[in-house]
């Protein structure tokens, strides 16, 4: 299966990362050859096998369900790009 | 013996015995930052004067009489663990501005024991890559040299800021990360023992995710004993990582001197692939020749699925990785690029911050998750990846380690091997697999290639078994006899 670019560009805007013109021929020569490499797991036979999801031989722990931690605005704050006293800042969304 | 001949065992008995300070230690380790740096590209942030501060709080605690084996201790901490107050970046230009209001579990562990930060350690951005060449802060060099040419080779990667501040003296020691060869493959690009310890010891929190099923924090160190005592202090369990292990931390100093007596060492026929150097082939009869003389038994075993763990690895990690990265949008924290409205915001952002390498990733990784792809590609990776671990569950059932080599290569030059992803995506072919098992695995420096390159060998031991894993490299180590030194380095 090869990616044309009309896909490739689905996928940038899936991902959320702008793609211009003259990027589009360039990752979809790359993408098809990542995706032509991992295609060789079509040779598996996988029948009755369960996927493996984590890297942990463990059941997940849980824990109660109550807050841990808070109170710490100025903390959160410190590193946005935009704020607006106790809020971040983002570009009009709704005209 | 010169300072930075050191290691951290010799220098914490230095320390101890009050035959040197730990002032005196950092002053000279933050001098070999300030001369090296500029030419190595080791460190993205350098602390010198918070590595003063640490070392003199360090020496009032050693006189107090209650210093650790790391109190004092100057290590250089790759740039993917969040470091309270410090700029924590991914090597990548998204996260240039940020600066962490709180500390990684595994930093914060090491700070507890009193170790001294030199600076934040250059890497792959995101620690996508294996030659370090990926960062947004420029490419690290690897201080080894081939014998008679003075052509720049890479140190490896993501954990290259870290493997060439080591090797190259600027550092007694490192964290690292790895997700699919991370630790091992720069470890062996520059004639250092690294480990990763089974996928759970050490806590992820804090550490910028990259895939989160695989990524792994470990030690990098001149040598096996110095990792022991990194990981000591590294491990343990954490409530604040949903996947951290809980269970007791050995002192794994005690396995280094077990020996291989009466072990039973596996040898994995689909490691030996097709077209693999016969360097590298050659050094691996040697290290099994090695082990079989200090009693081990050598067997041969089958690893039937190996030659599919780089496929499955380059389909869960860039899916996880697209998820993982999903939270870059310049709203919270990070670059920002300014667009006419959100969506324009998010994608300026994203296309201005990330690298080529990290779109690629997060590309694939979305297309393998969206909608009629999941079940071709992620879910056939993940079902395929349990028959990985399949094999090394039964391989374990017949022996305690396996030995392979570590790369299919010595390091290799800056510019080489750049053609397509794909080619750069074969260095991690005998690292990947252990990774995708959450097995603990080891590169030990073992010998040298005939262009004089470090090359590693690689231990790989069962789920929670690091101590078999450490007492076999100590094996290998103390047979290698490696005293190679690279050419740039602090004297």
């Amino acid at each position: 299966m090869s990616l044309d670019s009309a896909t490739v560009r689905r996928i940038a805007k899936l991902a959320r990362i702008r793609v211009g013109d003259e990027e589009v021929e360039t990752l979809r020569g790359e993408l098809n050859a990542i995706l032509g490499y991992v295609e060789q797991l079509a040779q598996v036979n996988v029948d009755g096998i369960e996927p493996l999801s984590g890297g942990a031989q463990m059941a997940l722990r849980s824990r109660q369900d109550v807050q841990t931690d808070g109170g710490i605005v100025e903390q959160i704050l410190a590193n946005a790009p935009d704020r607006e006293g106790q809020f971040f800042a983002v570009p009009k969304v709704v005209e | 013996m010169s300072i930075f001949d050191l290691t951290i065992a010799v220098a914490a008995r230095a320390l101890a015995a009050k035959q040197i300070s730990s002032v005196e230690l950092v002053t000279a380790y933050n001098g070999a930052v300030a001369a090296l740096n500029p030419r190595l590209n080791a460190f993205i942030t350098t602390t010198p004067d918070l590595a003063l501060a640490q070392a003199k709080a360090a020496d009032a605690r050693i006189a107090a009489g209650e210093a650790t084996p790391l109190t004092g201790i100057p290590l250089a901490m790759k740039d993917l663990f969040c470091t309270a107050g410090v700029r924590t970046t991914a090597a990548s230009k998204i996260l240039e501005p940020f600066i962490p209001p709180y500390e990684s579990t595994v930093s914060g562990k090491l700070k507890t024991a009193g170790a001294v930060m030199l600076g934040k350690a250059n890497l792959d951005e995101f620690a996508m890559g294996s030659s370090n060449i990926t960062s947004g802060y420029g490419p690290v060099e690897n201080p080894w040299k081939r014998t008679g040419s003075d052509a720049r080779l890479v140190p490896g990667g993501s954990s290259g800021g870290s493997a060439a501040a080591v090797a190259a003296r600027m550092a007694l020691g490192a964290t690292g990360t790895d997700t699919g060869g991370s630790i091992r493959q720069p470890a062996a690009f520059t004639g250092l023992a690294g480990i990763k310890p089974t996928y759970g010891r050490c806590s992820r929190y804090g550490i910028i995710a990259f895939a989160s099923s695989l990524d792994q924090a470990g030690p990098m160190a001149r040598n096996v004993e110095d990792c022991a005592l990194l990981l000591n202090a590294m491990a343990g369990f954490d409530e604040r990582d949903s996947t951290s292990a809980q269970r007791a931390v050995p002192d794994f100093t005690t396995a280094l001197n077990r020996g291989v007596k009466g072990l039973r060492i596996g040898i994995p026929a689909e490691y030996r692939l097709e077209g693999t150097n016969p360097e590298i082939l050659a050094l691996w009869d040697k290290g099994l020749a090695w082990l079989r003389a200090a009693g081990a038994e050598i067997v041969d075993i089958s690893l039937p699925h190996t030659q599919y763990g780089l496929p499955v690895y380059y389909i869960v990690a860039p899916a996880e990785a697209s998820s993982n990265l999903a939270r870059y949008d310049g709203v919270r924290f990070g670059a920002r690029v300014d667009g006419v409205d959100l969506i324009d915001m998010y994608e300026r952002t994203r296309a201005a911050g990330f690298g080529a390498e990290v779109k690629r990733r997060i590309m694939i990784g979305t297309y393998v998750l969206s909608h009629g792809y999941y079940d071709a590609y992620y879910l056939k990776a993940q079902k395929v990846r349990n028959l990985i671990l399949r094999d090394f569950t039964e391989a374990f059932a017949k022996v305690d380690a396996i030995l392979t080599p570590t790369a299919p290569s010595a390091a290799f030059g800056l510019g080489e091997k750049m053609d397509d992803p794909v080619t750069m995506y074969l260095n991690d072919v005998f690292t990947v697999p252990a990774s995708l098992a959450g097995v603990p695995a080891m590169s030990v420096p073992a010998g040298l290639s005939s262009e004089g390159l470090p090359l590693g060998l690689q231990v790989i031991g069962r789920h929670f078994d690091e101590e078999t894993v450490f007492a076999v490299s100590a094996a290998l180590e103390k047979a290698a006899g490696f005293t190679a030194l690279p050419e740039l380095r602090a004297k």
